[in-house]
C-alpha cells in the first residue's frame, strides 16, 4: 500500500502497524518519535496495534532538545 | 510614549513597513520578551530582538560561558570565557541598543521562580537545551498563560512552534511527557552545526515581533521542521490533542512542578 510518510509518498506491505512501519523505516530510537496520523496525534501505547492503510499520512516528529549548552 | 529623532533614524527600515510604523515601533519598545536560556537559540533571538528595539528583554541562565559554546552561542566572545552568560549576552545587547532595558536572572527556570518571573512578560521564547527544561518552558506558560515559541536543535535539523496557551496546540499536545532516561543522546554526543541554532533562534525573534506587533500569522497549530543538509522547511499542522495531559478538558497536570531531570548528564546542569 502507498502511504505519505513525512510528506513523501512510501510503500509498505499491507497490514502494517505503527511500530512495525517505525522498524521499516528504521527509527533507530522509536522513544524519541511522536506519530501524527492523518493530523492526529496518536498514543504510544497504540503504535502496536495501530494498523496503517492506503493513502494514510504519517509524521514522524522527533524529539529535539538542544538550543543552549 | 513618542519616538525620538534618534529612534526615527534607528527604526527607519521598521517604520517605513505598512506593518510596523511609528505605532509598531511603539509597541515593540513597550514589548517585554523572555529568554529562557542565554545559548545557541537565546543568543541569536536576543541579538534580534535588542536591535528590534524590544523594551525590555529578560534573559535567564545559570551557566558561565565555555568555550565550546562559541561556535553557535553568537552574544558570547572569545574574551567572555568564564563570565556569566547572562552578563556576557546583556553586554552584547545594551550595546546595540540602548534603548533596552535587559533583566538578568542567574537562574534556572523552576517551578518554585517561574509564576513570579513569567508574570512580568508578554512572551516567552524558549532557549533550553534539555527537555526537563523545555516540558517547565511550556507548563509555565501554561498556567501564566504566556505565548511562547518552542524551538529545538540537532545536528542538521530543527523544529519550532508557537503556542497561545489554552488556545492553540502545546508541547505536550504533540510530546506528552519527556522522553525515558538513555532514550536521548548526549549533547556532545549528537552534535549541532552552529548556523542552525541561528536559524531557529532568529524565527523565534520573529515570532516573538509578531506578536507585539499584532500582525501577520504566528506558527500556531504547526511544527515547522528544518532540515539543513537539505535546505528544506516543512510546516506540519498540529491539532490540540483531546488527550494531552496539560491543556485538554481532563488534564492530569493541574499545577507546575519541576520535570524529573532524567536524560542525560546535561540534563542535571553537569556538562557532558
Ligand atoms: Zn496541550
Amino acid at each position: 500500500m502507498r502511504l505519505f510518510i513525512n510528506g513523501e509518498a512510501a510503500e509498505a506491505p499491507d497490514g502494517t502497524a505503527v511500530t512495525e512501519l517505525l522498524k521499516l523505516r528504521r527509527v533507530s530510537q522509536p522513544d524519541m518519535v511522536t506519530v501524527e496520523l492523518n493530523g492526529e496525534i496518536l498514543e504510544r501505547k497504540t503504535f502496536d496495534t495501530k494498523v496503517l492503510k492506503e493513502g494514510d499520512r504519517v509524521e514522524f516528529l522527533y524529539f529535539m532538545g538542544g538550543g543552549s549548552r | 510614549m513618542s519616538l525620538t529623532e534618534s529612534q526615527i533614524e534607528r527604526y527607519s527600515r521598521h517604520i517605513i513597513l505598512p506593518e510596523v510604523g511609528g505605532k509598531g515601533q511603539e509597541k515593540l519598545l513597550a514589548g517585554k520578551v523572555l529568554l529562557v536560556g542565554a545559548g545557541g537559540l537565546g543568543c541569536p533571538a536576543g541579538l534580534y530582538l535588542a536591535a528590534a528595539g524590544v523594551g525590555t528583554i529578560g534573559l535567564m541562565d545559570r551557566d558561565v560561558v565555555d568555550l565550546s559554546n562559541l561556535q553557535r552561542q553568537v552574544a558570547h566572545h572569545t574574551p567572555d570565557v568564564g563570565k556569566p552568560k547572562v552578563e556576557s549576552a546583556a553586554d552584547k545587547f545594551r550595546a546595540i541598543n540602548p534603548d533596552v532595558t535587559v533583566r538578568t536572572y542567574r537562574e534556572r527556570l523552576a517551578a518554585a521562580n517561574a509564576p513570579a518571573i513569567l508574570r512580568d512578560y508578554d512572551f516567552v521564547i524558549d532557549g533550553t537545551d534539555n527537555f526537563a527544561s523545555k516540558f517547565l518552558v511550556a507548563d509555565a506558560c501554561h498556567f501564566a498563560g504566556k505565548p511562547y515559541c518552542h524551538a529545538g536543535i540537532l545536528r542538521f535539523d530543527g523544529q519550532l512552534m508557537t503556542v497561545i496557551p489554552g488556545k492553540t496546540a502545546c508541547y505536550r499536545c504533540v510530546f506528552n511527557a519527556p522522553p525515558p532516561a538513555g532514550a536521548v543522546p548526549s549533547c556532545s554526543q549528537a552534535g549541532v552545526l552552529g548556523v542552525v541554532a541561528g536559524v531557529l533562534g532568529t524565527l523565534q525573534a520573529a515570532e516573538a515581533l509578531k506578536f507585539l506587533l499584532g500582525k501577520g500569522e504566528l506558527l500556531t497549530d504547526k511544527l515547522l521542521v528544518y532540515d539543513g543538509l537539505k535546505a528544506n522547511f516543512r510546516k506540519i499542522s498540529l491539532k490540540r490533542n483531546v488527550n494531552c495531559p496539560l491543556c485538554s478538558e481532563s488534564p492530569t497536570i493541574t499545577e507546575l512542578r519541576d520535570e524529573a531531570p532524567a536524560v542525560c548528564a546535561c540534563a542535571r546542569g553537569e556538562r557532558c
